[in-house]
């Protein structure tokens, strides 16, 4: 009988081109999606070493980091504009696929590789950024490369990779009422820390996982890299193959039937182990907001910001007290105490169309907060569609929201949008670095659901206190 | 990319942990579509104020580190974005040598493939470090053959590297000539999974 194996260890041994003692395995690469920041050097790498893209087809671009959300076309920065019309010379001299800034598919590279049926159980994917791990909840192994590491693929289609260990995060249960995939997420960071996932590819397991949509599971791998893991992935099963039927680039008909099959024996074989495991209860997990500056500086909604004084060691102390500074915070202050200035409901964490009805229903018919700047940005120029198809637009724009174009926007502030320094803003995105909004911005991360009602509010909510009667009723 | 063997030189302590890609270049200069010229952004908001003024408080702004190429941080350093201006930035400013605790492993990667030798160290190791050098100029070797941080003084350190980051690093290798001589390798993959185009 064969040795029970991960889903991890099946997708890994299906990849090896080349193994060698003391080497790193070379893996192949079944999708490479590239996008314009993390791409030109690599381009040129290639031109100047007379190098091709060895597989063009299986390569896919787009434009989200820099792209304009507002007046589409006006790109102010000189250099922003450079780098996206170099994307685009790029893929017509090398022939790699685009959805540029007028394609009806452009939007977030981690939005769309779902969207489009690029992304599917079993495959290697990788691009130049780190959040790459969203592909993981297809049970896929998708992780983030550095740019010499784009240009080794373009030119190879294959990667060397030393074996990572495995771990397992088990999500005991079932998550409440009003608490969602990304709370979850957070949660887990919060508990474990934001390096126990270094070295290690995660696998989510548990009943939690088991029921969250494609899209929740989107959310949860996505922030694996959050943890120090470079891939989070969740073995495949009905949820995965009713999502990709009829998806654009998923097989049809009999080979999509007999591709579900391949799918459904990736999944990790009952008895495999770990390198290691971690649990956590869902039925214990709140809404979170992060207070520091970084994913793992995060407290449930009902709880304080933390004291410097109770942190162990004393660099742990200067730690929290430099985040504290930088946030404008109080040791011991409620975190529902904490007032706002902008909301940012996008990113390719949570700006799918689920992500935003569930916030389209907490704003329905009530106004954002007047002093509040509120934006919602989808992940993609479908979503936008199919939003607007359902009218949500509407109700965003009704009660104060602006309502923009797909790309990354407010995630990093790569375009114009942009966080003034020292303003505040609930986020939906997946860091709260210093800086990332705009420099001297304060990010606090929380689920969309949550977002929606601090915008309404001007501070933070229980969004639970907001369901309660939408979900009895 | 530059090999390295062994390499001497001056120590800038930056006694803080969870030093993320998005501190070490902010995303404003990652819209440059070079490789070169990334260092004078290298921590651009700890080194310099709203007005492009450098601040006083940030110690790396200080006389005495100005010289410094090797930089020894906390735990969990280079966590984040992918982003290898990173450790462009970081070479481009002048360190070789990167030595922590734990690095995040993209980042860790990065670094070697450009020529940056990343030391991992035990905290406590690295704190005696740190704390030498913010109270004196601390000049350390780093032997990669040996896999020794040396200090004429008090430090004599080994640290872990595989074999293969090791002779990359010290060779200045060209990874993608070495994979295309397995080419023959590549294409029996692309027979063997139908996936010659």
């Amino acid at each position: 009988m064969t040795q029970p194996k991960t889903i991890i260890e099946k997708i890994w041994n299906n990849h090896i081109v080349h193994q060698e003692p003391g080497k790193p395995d070379l893996l192949y690469i079944d999708l490479h999606l590239i996008h314009e920041v993390t791409s030109p050097q690599a381009f040129e790498g290639l031109r100047m070493k007379g190098r091709k893209v060895r597989r063009p087809e299986l390569t896919f671009a787009t434009m989200d980091h820099n792209v304009p959300t507002k007046q589409r076309h006006i790109i102010k920065d000189e250099v922003s504009k450079k780098q996206m019309h170099t994307l685009k010379e790029n893929c017509e001299e090398f022939g790699v696929p685009l959805a540029d800034i007028d394609h009806p598919d452009q939007g977030i590279v981690h939005v769309i590789g779902p969207e489009l049926g690029l992304t599917q159980p079993g495959k290697t994917i990788v691009c130049g950024d780190s959040h790459t791990s969203t592909h993981g909840a297809f049970g896929a192994l998708a992780f983030g490369i550095g740019t010499s590491e784009v240009e080794h693929v373009l030119s190879t289609q294959t990667l060397g990779q030393a074996r990572p260990k495995t771990l397992q995060v088990k999500v005991n249960g079932k998550l409440g009422t009003g608490v969602t995939a990304k709370d979850l997420i957070l949660a887990i960071i919060a508990k474990y820390g934001v390096r126990f996932g270094t070295g290690y590819v995660i696998e989510y397991t548990g009943e939690a996982i088991r029921d969250l949509s494609m899209e929740q599971r989107m959310t949860v791998c996505n922030m694996s890299i959050e943890a120090g893991a470079r891939a989070g992935l969740i073995s495949p099963d009905d949820t995965t193959i009713e999502y990709l039927r009829g998806k654009r680039h998923v097989p049809d008909g009999e080979a999509f039937e007999q591709a579900a099959a391949e799918w459904r024996a990736l999944a990790t074989d009952e008895g495999a182990s770990y390198d290691a495991t971690v649990e956590i209860d869902a039925d214990k997990v709140e809404p979170q907001v992060t207070w520091g500056t970084n994913p793992a500086m995060c407290v449930p909604v009902s709880a304080n910001v933390p004291d410097p004084a109770s942190q162990e060691k004393d660099y742990e102390q200067d730690e929290v007290q430099r985040a504290l500074d930088y946030m404008g915070l109080e040791a011991n202050q409620s975190i529902d105490s904490v007032e706002i200035e902008h909301v940012f409901i996008g990113s390719c964490t949570n700006s799918r169309l689920s992500d935003l009805k569930k916030a389209a229903d907490i704003v329905r018919g009530k106004q954002v907060h007047e002093k509040v700047t509120a934006l919602v940005v989808p992940g993609s120029k479908t979503v936008k569609e199919q939003a607007e198809a359902e009218g949500l637009d509407v109700i965003f724009k009704t009660a104060g929201f602006e309502w923009r174009d797909a790309g990354c926007s407010m995630c990093l502030a790569m375009n114009d949008d942009i966080i003034p320094p020292g303003e505040r803003c609930a986020s939906t995105s997946n860091r709260n670095f210093e800086g990332r909004q705009g420099n001297g911005a304060r990010t606090h991360l929380v689920s969309p659901e949550m977002a929606a009602a601090a915008a309404l509010e001007g501070h933070f909510v229980d969004v639970r206190q907001y369901t309660k009667t939408a979900l009895n009723g | 990319m530059e090999p390295i063997r062994v390499h001497s030189g001056l120590v800038y302590p930056m006694n803080r942990a969870n030093v993320d890609t998005d501190q070490i270049i902010p995303k404003q200069f990652l819209k440059r579509i070079e490789r070169q010229g990334f260092g004078q952004f290298l921590f651009y908001h700890w080194r310099f104020d709203e007005e492009g003024e450098k601040r006083d408080s940030f110690s790396m702004n200080d006389k005495k580190y100005t010289d410094a190429s090797i930089l020894v941080a906390g735990d969990n350093f280079g966590c984040g974005s992918s982003r290898e201006h990173a450790p462009w930035a970081i070479l481009d400013y002048g360190f070789r040598v990167v030595i922590a605790p734990s690095f995040a492993d993209i980042f860790y990667n990065n670094c070697v493939k450009n020529g940056i030798l990343p030391v991992q160290l035990s905290e406590d190791e690295t704190q005696a470090i740190i704390k030498k050098a913010e109270q004196q100029k601390l000049e350390l070797t780093i032997d990669l053959e040996k896999q020794l941080v040396v200090e004429e003084e008090e430090f004599n350190f080994s640290f872990d590297i595989s074999d293969y980051h090791k002779q990359m690093l010290l060779n200045g290798w060209d990874e993608i000539a070495v994979t295309l001589t397995h080419e023959d390798k590549i294409t029996a993959y692309e027979e063997r999974q139908h996936l010659t185009g």
